[in-house]
């Protein structure tokens, strides 16, 4: 199962990323696969023998009485059963332990997620201010290096869950949960939702991209800039539409008057690999299919129908695409 | 010879017996006729029926919505069904099958078989099952029009908050649930409570702790689970109606209540349900075991003791399905080790089962088949279960297809097969006709194939990562083929259910005609007729073993009143004649309390003055229910013929 799964997944898997949790791309999942490796082949013992002992009993020659064979097997049974049980229970526990002391020595990275109905707010930490940055929908991590995420909810109860990495953690409004995972291999995952919040809950996914670390580095460079200006009148008139129009209440986009937290930061936008919270792929088609009606792709989303000309959309669409 | 006392009590006896006693005891136990009868009825075989018929409908409906909810995900991005009708669908499929289905059955089955199998003329507190029945039919109408009315709950059978509260779920839907959940909770305490009353009290003479049928054993450890777990959902439920109706804050981090307060509550409800759902399975499959080997089960008191430490344990293991709230970490290897522990008294039954088959030869009529059904399957959710105790593995498993095809496993695996076996094997005694054979083979097939179909790849469509409760998924995941493949497999259990249904419907008209004990089985119901008077016994039976009518004769009691409804009383461990009871005669007021208190739950799902104006109804209806009658003339000790 460790091998073929994978296997499968990756042959299916379209571009936005393995959501497989045998991938074995974290300490998280690696562990995982061990475990249930392990877990498999006592579970898999045991339900050979009630098979065999079933298949016995049903076809078995009654020529001997069998009870007082059958006595000396009950003990046998209770034994291996206690003896099992033991060893799962003492697996399970040390492999909790590990994964919780895993790379306890390197600084990890720190990574604020903030869940809403239905989207990722991510906030990447660092002591210095003007080195903090804002993004949505899309986790970048350089491989080998711990990412210590602190999660919180605005509304309600949302879990992270990086199935190629590790196991999920839930985000509670009113709690402060915490999560440390250590990616291990280089690659494109995908992120979804594990616990219900609602009407889209199906439509909550982000991307993860574990990099290299100067990859990584690289990345958090161009995203510590500021939006370029328009350059194209097409991509100023978007601009300017945006502005002046209610988009820039809800998003953010740096280095413009566009502040507003309560929609997802655009900065970058058009880096992304999907948008509308893992919903389409990034393309300018999707793009303006999402802008002119996102109740159409994503019913019952926040984000509200603007009412907008052909032009307009054509507009605001080029302009973001310009958000690399 | 004196002139006969005008006040002479009649008993059953020597003088007594026969077709006199009979016509006797059918005219002061019996219903009268016609549609007055029918609604002032407190015969639990009757009310029973009903309870049984009501939720094989209640399980008809839900799975349906499974099959509307399959057809959505046999494809990716299936426009079929919306996400808002969807995720109440899903809310309804988990809602029906726990508190409509699965729970109602189980205790409907211990109504009807308890008394019998104990050997006494009727429950205890008659007229409280007459009304929980009643309650539980309201309830369930109550949800269900809701939901057809686009008003059904929303926010999942276990209704998390903050989503189900009052922030984000506006309007009505969720305050439907929680009184659903209300209605229910009345009615399975009540329940419980006449269980635990008739085993403790009502038990044949002779028949000692270690002379119970297991199956009477199961549903005892049951009803105590169901006394003590679902006051937990009662207080939940309602909380969330108060924080929903009078702006309580129990649940709003905000201002100071906790989102897993809900939680917590829920589980320690949520998970002994669970076992409230399959203990009763287990005792279907030792009365058939015992039945069709011909031999006691092996290891009766290893038997009970796995019953009640599994009861025991049901309530140590709630937090195994908060793992991924952020609880301190160290503290979930307690619920680890104790989820695991479940496996140690299932592992010891399910050898029992198979040691009995080993000592003697089976017969394989249809109830073994599912019996074997029931191994082969409970076996596999009980191992996947020890898989998601384990931390690090739950951590990825939770809230996945793998959680799906687990628990439907254990639930469907370890309820519903020993249920169809239970309704083949004991159709002969409610009906007094047999449940056709064929039919019966084949809709075993249809079911047991079409379970796995379904449910064993959803194992894998949740380790390739999907999720539960979305109402639609992306192509190219890798999840398509699963899908598809989960959607046939429903389909064709669903067609091995409908089979099921047809053999019943066919067998009812012409089935073979049963004698009183068919399958020649030992437990004390198959000493009645089939389907057995309304008096059940005509005499009280003495049992001097496990397998009564096994013996060379079965003794018998005589001395209770026939022109009264009188029970013997017996001590809860030796069970020695204790005392004689007088029985509650048939009434309307449970039927006309129950309507009373519907209107005060329904009412209050609208204002909270329903708590002070509704009661008034419910109180009056109360009072006449429990008007004094005049005290029965206490009466000669019975005597052992």
């Amino acid at each position: 199962m460790r091998r073929a799964l994978p296997i499968v997944a990756l042959l299916l898997a379209g571009c936005s990323g393995v959501q497989t949790m045998t991938e074995g791309a974290g300490f998280g999942s690696r562990q995982f696969n061990s475990l249930m490796l392990l877990f498999l082949i006592v579970t898999g013992i045991s339900f050979a023998l009630v098979l065999i002992f079933l298949l016995l009993a049903l076809w078995r020659r009654r020529s001997e009485p069998g009870e007082a064979r059958v006595r000396s097997w009950l003990i046998a049974w209770i034994a291996f059963i206690v003896i099992g049980l033991i060893l799962l229970t003492g697996a399970s526990f040390l492999s909790d332990r590990r994964e919780a002391t895993a790379a306890a020595d390197q600084q990890p990275l720190k990574v604020t997620v903030s869940a809403s109905q239905w989207w990722w707010g991510i906030e990447y930490q660092n002591d210095d201010p003007s080195r903090i940055i804002h993004t949505a929908n899309e986790l970048h991590l350089p491989v080998g290096r711990p990412v210590q995420l602190k999660l919180n909810s605005g509304d309600v109860i949302h879990s992270l869950w990086i199935p190629a990495l590790a196991g999920k953690q839930d985000l509670i409004p009113g709690r402060d949960n915490d999560i440390r995972i250590l990616p291990t291999r280089i690659g494109r995952y995908r992120a979804q939702c594990a616990e219900f919040c609602g009407l889209q809950h199906a439509h909550m996914a982000f991307d993860v991209t574990v990099e290299s670390p100067q990859a990584f580095a690289a990345w958090y460079a161009a995203q510590l800039q500021p939006a370029p200006e328009p350059a194209t009148p097409l991509a100023k008139a978007g601009h300017d539409w945006f502005m002046s129009h209610a988009c820039s209440n809800c998003h953010a986009i740096g280095g413009t008057d566009a502040n507003g937290r309560t929609g997802p930061d655009l900065t970058h936008l058009a880096s992304r690999r999907t948008i509308a919270a893992g919903t389409l792929q990034m393309s300018r088609g999707n793009l303006m299919g999402w802008i002119e009606n996102p109740q159409g792709v994503k019913p019952g989303a926040r984000m509200p129908t603007v009412g907008m000309s052909a032009d307009e959309l054509h507009a605001v669409a080029s302009y973001l695409e310009t958000l690399k | 010879m004196t002139e006969p006392d005008p006040r002479a009590e009649l008993r059953d006896g020597p003088e007594l017996m026969g077709d006199a006693l009979d016509a006797r005891l059918s005219e002061t136990w019996g219903d009268k006729p016609g549609l007055i009868g029918w609604l002032r009825t407190v015969d639990h075989k009757r009310v029973a029926n009903r309870y049984i018929v009501t939720a094989l409908v209640f399980l008809a409906l839900g799975g349906v919505l499974a099959l509307l909810m399959r057809l959505q995900l046999a494809q990716p991005e299936s426009g079929l069904i919306s996400a808002d009708r969807y995720n109440q669908i899903f809310s309804m499929h988990g809602t029906t099958m726990m508190f409509l289905f699965a729970v109602p059955v189980m205790e409907a089955f211990g109504v009807y078989l308890v008394p019998l199998m104990v050997g006494t003329r009727a429950i205890a507190f008659p007229r409280l099952n007459a009304f929980s029945y009643w309650l539980y039919l309201f309830g369930g109408i109550m949800i269900w029009v809701a939901f057809l009315l686009d008003i059904g709950p929303e926010a999942g059978w276990f209704s998390y908050v903050p989503l189900s509260g009052p922030q984000f779920s506006a309007g009505k839907r969720t305050d439907f649930w929680a009184q659903m959940i209300t209605f229910t909770e009345v009615a399975a305490l009540a329940v419980a409570v006449e269980l635990v009353g008739t085993i403790i009290k009502q038990r044949a003479p002779g028949m000692r702790l270690d002379r119970i049928p297991l199956f009477v054993w199961s549903i005892l450890v049951t009803a105590f689970m169901v006394i003590f777990s679902m006051p937990a959902v009662t207080l939940a439920s309602s909380m969330l109606i108060s924080d929903r109706l009078v702006a309580t804050q129990f649940f709003n981090a905000t201002e100071g209540g906790s989102a897993l307060l809900w939680q917590h509550l829920f589980w320690f409800f949520g998970h002994p349900e669970v076992y409230i759902i399959f203990l009763p399975g287990l005792g279907f499959i030792s009365a058939i075991t015992e039945t069709f080997c011909k031999r006691p089960v092996f290891a009766y008191p290893l038997m009970v003791a796995a019953l009640v430490t599994t009861g025991l344990l049901a309530f140590g293991l709630w937090v195994h399905h908060m793992f991924a709230t952020g609880l301190p970490r160290l503290g979930y290897a307690f619920y680890t080790a104790a989820s695991m522990a479940i496996a140690l008294p299932s592992g010891v039954q399910i050898f029992c089962w198979i040691a009995t088959m080993w000592d003697s030869r089976p017969r394989l009529e249809v109830p073994m088949w599912w019996v074997i059904g029931f191994i082969i399957t409970f076996v596999i959710g009980g191992l996947t279960g020890v898989m998601i105790a384990s931390v690090p593995l739950d951590l990825e498993l939770h809230d996945t297809y793998f959680i799906v095809a687990h628990f439907h496993y254990t639930l469907i695996g370890g309820g519903v097969f020993p249920l169809l076996g239970a309704l083949t094997y004991w159709f002969p005694k409610m009906t007094g006709r047999m449940l056709g054979n064929r039919l019966g083979k084949i809709s075993f097939l249809f079911t047991f194939g079409g379970f796995h179909l379904t449910f064993m790849t959803m194992h894998f469509t949740g380790l390739m990562g999907m999720p539960r409760r979305v109402y639609t998924y992306p192509a190219g995941m890798g999840w398509d083929m699963l899908n598809l493949i989960s959607t046939i497999g429903a389909f064709v259990l669903a067609l091995g259910v409908l089979i099921f249904v047809l053999n019943i419907v066919l067998s009812l008209r012409g089935g073979a005609i049963a004698g009183d004990n068919p399958w020649g089985a030992a437990s004390l119901e198959w000493a009645t007729h089939s389907p057995p008077r309304p008096y059940n016994f005509a005499h009280i039976p003495a049992v001097t073993s496990n397998t009564p009518l096994w013996e060379e004769t079965l003794p018998c009691f005589s001395g209770l009143r026939v022109e009264e409804r009188e029970l013997l009383l017996t001590t809860a461990v030796e069970a020695e004649p204790d005392i004689r009871e007088p029985s509650p005669k048939p009434s309307v007021w449970p039927l006309v309390a129950a309507l009373a208190t519907t209107l005060l739950f329904i009412w209050s799902i609208f204002s909270p003055w329903a708590v002070v104006w509704g009661s008034i109804p419910a109180a009056i209806a109360l009072i006449l229910w429990f008007w004094p009658k005049d005290p029965a003339e206490p009466g000669k000790e019975p005597v052992i013929e």
